[in-house]
């Protein structure tokens, strides 16, 4: 656990120092509004009210989510294998194998289905 | 004198023991919000502040790999995923007059009761098990790999099987083939 002592001071330093920042803007920096300054800012481009397609995304982006979750879920799991890697030999190889493979065959079934295209 | 210090007490709380209990707090609350808030996009914010409360808990267990997949797999994929889904079916921006359901009764029976057997098997099967959070890390990563990998290889094998199985269902619910587009 005190391991993680420096990075919470890191944390607090770095809250502290947007809180100082927040705080001293507004009380200290002039105020003179107009309704360029109020706009949203939208990288030089004119806000919208209403995004494109109605704010509606295309379910690509839920796929391009879902398979890198299942692929991150498998990754997580060559952590603690590769730690204990020494004491297993070769049982926990050909368990990893099995494993590996099976989630290959999922990777090699959204392959051919053009999962992995974007359009 | 002797058994108190022998066997760990209720009474007599360490400073982990004391941050384990304000943290967990701080989670039931954060998930009350979670299921409450009328606001669809504050609803998986509070998830975060939930899952990431979670994984101080294991962070505090000495658990620190449970901990930071946690945050990895939790926070930063399943809240992702929730928040695509808010952005795919057009969820409305501020307050969602319909976002409560004519089951909220049942759903906190089921809930309630979920959370009883669930309280109840950990208290049963772990009633006279310490942890001693001074020592060595009980729930380093050596000890996690070495017990899932010894211990529970079927629901590791299990596993690749019930991701192969959501790959094959995201792919068949978003892909059209050619001819039915």
């Amino acid at each position: 656990m005190n391991a993680y002592a420096p990075i919470l001071v890191l944390g607090g330093l770095g809250a502290g120092f947007a809180i100082f920042s927040v705080v001293m803007a507004s009380l200290t920096g002039p105020k003179r509004y107009n309704r360029a300054k109020l706009d949203a800012y939208e990288c030089g481009i004119e806000p919208t009210p209403q995004p494109a397609g109605g704010g509606r995304f295309p379910i690509k982006y839920y796929l391009t989510a879902m398979l890198f979750i299942v692929f991150d879920i498998e990754i997580v799991f060559l952590y603690p294998w590769a730690v204990t890697f020494d004491a297993l030999g070769l049982f926990g190889l050909v368990e990893m194998l099995l494993f590996v493979l099976t989630v290959f065959v999922a990777y090699a079934y959204v392959w051919r289905r053009g999962g992995l295209e974007w359009d | 004198m002797n058994l108190a210090a022998a066997h760990p007490g209720f009474l007599s709380p360490t400073g982990v023991e004391v941050a384990f209990v304000l943290v967990g707090l701080a989670t039931l609350g954060a998930a009350l919000l979670t299921v409450t808030t009328r606001q669809l996009v504050h609803a998986a914010l509070w998830l975060v502040v939930a899952l990431g409360g979670l994984a101080v808990e294991y962070l505090l267990l000495t658990a620190e790999f449970i901990a930071w997949v946690q945050v990895l797999i939790y926070v930063g994929s399943v809240v992702v995923l929730l928040l695509f889904g808010l952005m795919l079916t057009k969820a409305p921006i501020g307050r969602s007059p319909d976002a409560d359901s004519g089951n909220r009764w049942v759903a906190l029976a089921v809930a309630v009761a979920a959370a009883g057997t669930l309280v109840w098997v950990v208290v049963d099967a772990f009633r006279t098990t310490w942890i001693d959070l001074g020592g060595p890390a009980q729930g380093s990563t050596e000890v996690t790999g070495a017990i899932l990998f010894r211990h529970w290889v079927l629901p590791f094998e299990a596993l690749s099987v019930l991701l192969l199985a959501a790959l094959v269902g995201a792919i068949v619910l978003s892909k059209r083939t050619g001819r039915e587009r």
